[in-house]
């Protein structure tokens, strides 16, 4: 059972990963020859200020768009656990942004915010017709924006299931000791909530790290580099710059970064495996 | 505790993740929006291998380089060439990428200079001097100055096509009368009309400042006008500290001075060039003036409904800068375009493409079809096709600027290598941003000179 997926994930995970560490101590402009270069592309990597500014830049998107999608997607979720038949409807609904591509939903937005000839200018609305992504900050925040229009659907999806296998007979008891809607909630659907706050927070903050399609068609990491994530720099230093070993370099600490995180977050969960079921 | 099975495997999970990263990058490329057969029959049996061409979608040059593939295949049934068609900004992520994979084209299209001489260096192009030796005719009949951006120490390695296109200042007619001023004779002129058009509420440039070298132009033509074509060419023999020129300093502080007073659209940060909005906002009348390619015709006579036609368009070389150096005549921008063919093609593809280079590249008919969509092609004497039509004046002038510059100057970004041309641009970006100052500017700059 496990040599297919063993193998997959050597062929397509391990093996592409060593490559780029290999890569990160070489020099080679993506046509040519490969040259050994020892720890020239780490030095070049290390010592450019236009590192710490990405990594800076990608975990501030990684905070924005968790602090921005959870909280919804919670409430969002536990709102779509209930069995009724209109909830059902807008669930179907609220699930449409997840089934289009990146590429063009920020074809879409871009489009839809241009100054010029946008929403706000279409429609005459000065308020609408910013410059929504020529300005650091507004780009930033289109940027979550867009991220969480895009996801909050898909981790709705994960509280939803997480909040119908709460146990029925835990609210009863809750009702009958008096409880109301918000206590029940406060009380019994978060805490119960915790393993999935988790899933879906590794996935959340992970998937952060690899954020590209979206932010490189909307802003290309502009204006200047106020939207230059960690996986964009990457790819300009090697796609655009012909420098695949510092952008493998790049690569490493993008991994690296991955890896840490989400250690610290099995941590934060606690390393019981209690279940939290009643009575288990 | 079963503690470790989870963690391996959310560590599985991770690296994966991390691996996923590491190689997005190779799908960040282009998917051809389009491929064609490109003409009627197929190959036929006797198996002689198929050419392939990559190049560029945007009409009406996408067209024009349809049929004339389709023309060839059309007359050369047994040697067909197979095309692909792709966006601007991601051929050139993606031409790069298979042709460092083995995956290239027979036939690459491209604009010479750095970008080719990379591929030169890594034998990755045909050396075509010696074609070009037995086909003098074709050599003599393409502009002579176009063979610069093809030539490699010496060497030719690329086909000169498609046109000449200088940098122009476009501006509408229309919105200078509304304000009633006159196109600007000097920098000053320029500085000067500004606030004049900004009063009025209309920009004074348009600008597609997300694409990056469209900001570029204004930096290679204030260089030029202040201080001569030698100071770039300094650093495009790789001199060191060769941006450190004080005409260097004094062009930043004008290209800065200009953002500040607003002397560009709105927003011109998030505007891309290849959704061509920012010819819209000169034909639309937004913004007054624009410092664009002289290829842009083409599609604002296409999209800007009356504006070309109804002669709104108004057009020249951009203007002198008070006590500068260069020769007002000087221009900058596409000396043409350049087909190279690939080493690693077989020796039938390669006679192909050459086939294709002596008998369909440049003939009557692209040439008319050419001048037909307001360009000049690297011919030489095309100007006999200009006629008296509408588009006769534009090409005139075209032709007048490409042909009596004393220096036609390539494009920065395609002049230098990879390398530079991206933290050029990306340093041009952080100008127009403001975030960097101009000294800070040329001291980036001159850390990458030669790389």
């Amino acid at each position: 059972m496990a040599l297919p997926a063993t193998l997959m994930f050597v062929g397509f995970g391990v093996i592409p990963l060593l490559g780029v560490l290999v890569l990160s101590f070489t020099r080679w402009d993506g046509i040519g020859q490969i040259y050994p270069a020892g720890f020239d592309s780490w030095g070049a990597v290390l010592t450019d200020p236009g590192l710490p500014h990405a990594l800076w830049v990608t975990f501030l998107v990684m905070f924005l768009s968790w602090i921005a999608q959870t909280p919804l997607s919670i409430l969002i979720g536990t709102f779509l656990a209930g069995r009724q038949r209109y909830r059902e409807v807008l669930a179907v609904l609220y699930f449409i942004p997840l089934l289009l591509s990146a590429t063009a939903i920020a074809i879409t937005f871009k489009a839809l915010l241009d100054p010029n000839f946008g929403l706000g200018a279409g429609m005459h609305l000065p308020f609408l017709a910013q410059d929504w992504l020529g300005r650091p900050n507004l780009a930033m925040g289109v940027i979550i924006f867009v991220v969480s229009w895009q996801f909050i659907p898909f981790h709705s999806l994960i509280y939803q299931g997480g909040v119908r296998q709460i146990p029925v007979t835990m609210y009863e008891a809750a009702l009958i000791d008096g409880a109301g809607r918000f206590r029940q909630f406060f009380s019994i659907t978060l805490p119960q909530l915790k393993y999935t706050i988790i899933t879906s927070s590794t996935l959340m903050i992970v998937g952060s790290l690899t954020f590209f399609d979206l932010i490189f068609v909307l802003t290309a990491g502009g204006p200047g580099d106020a939207t230059r994530v960690l996986a964009l720099d990457m790819y300009k230093r090697g796609f655009q710059a012909n420098l695949m070993g510092p952008a493998s370099g790049i690569a490493v600490i993008l991994v690296l970064v991955g890896l840490a995180l989400a250690l610290l977050l099995r941590r934060l969960g606690g390393s019981s495996t209690d279940s939290q079921m009643d009575g288990a | 505790m079963d503690l470790n099975p989870t963690t391996r495997r959310s560590f599985l999970g991770l690296v994966l993740g991390g691996a996923s990263a590491a190689t997005l990058a190779a799908c960040g490329g282009a998917a051809p929006t389009q491929t064609g057969a490109g003409g009627a029959s197929a190959p036929p049996a006797g198996g002689t291998g198929t050419a392939t061409y990559w190049f560029l979608t945007g009409q009406p040059q996408q067209g024009i380089r349809e049929a004339t593939v389709k023309r060839f295949n059309a007359a050369n049934a047994d040697s067909a060439i197979k095309y692909t068609e792709f966006q601007n900004d991601a051929y050139k992520t993606k031409i790069k990428t298979a042709i460092g994979a083995g995956q290239g084209p027979t036939i690459i299209w491209g604009w010479g200079g750095g970008g080719l001489a990379e591929y030169v260096k890594n034998n990755e192009v045909e050396d075509l001097t010696s074609f070009f030796a037995e086909n003098a005719a074709l050599k003599s009949k393409l502009f002579a100055s176009s063979f610069g951006a093809a030539t490699v120490d010496g060497k030719v390695y690329a086909m000169p096509a498609e046109t000449v296109a200088p940098i122009v200042l476009y501006y509408n007619k229309k919105v200078f009368d509304k304000v009633g001023v006159q196109p600007p004779q000097s920098w000053g002129d320029i500085m000067a009309l500004v606030p004049k058009f900004n009063d009025a509420g209309i920009a004074p440039f348009s600008l597609g400042g997300q694409s990056r070298w469209t900001n570029m132009m204004w930096l290679e033509f204030l260089l030029d006008r202040i201080g001569g074509s030698e100071v770039f060419q300094a650093v495009f023999e790789g001199k060191a500290d060769a941006w450190s020129d004080p005409a260097v300093l004094d062009m930043l502080t004008k290209v800065q001075d200009l953002v500040k007073a607003n002397g560009f659209i709105k927003g011109f940060a998030s505007i891309t060039a290849d959704s061509n909005a920012d010819q819209a906002l000169l034909y639309t009348g937004k913004a007054a003036m624009m410092v664009h390619g002289a290829w842009t015709y083409g599609s604002m006579k296409a999209d800007g409904g009356d504006f070309v036609s109804g002669g709104n368009l108004g057009y020249m070389n951009f203007p002198p800068v008070e006590g500068g150096k260069g020769d007002p005549s000087n221009t900058v921008g596409n000396p043409g375009q350049y087909l190279a063919i690939s080493s690693k093609a077989s020796d039938v593809d390669k006679a192909t493409a050459k086939k294709f280079f002596s008998t369909a590249v440049l003939d009557d008919t692209e040439v008319k079809s050419w001048v037909d969509a307001g360009s000049v092609p690297v011919v030489q004497g095309s100007n006999s096709n200009f006629g008296s039509g509408k588009d006769a004046d534009f090409l005139n002038f075209v032709y007048d600027v490409s042909s009596k510059a004393k220096t036609f100057a390539q494009s920065w970004d395609q002049a230098l290598s990879p390398t530079q041309a991206e933290t050029l641009l990306d340093n041009i970006a952080k100008l127009f941003q403001l975030s960097v100052s101009p000294q800070q500017w040329v001291d980036n700059m001159n850390k990458v000179i030669g790389k």
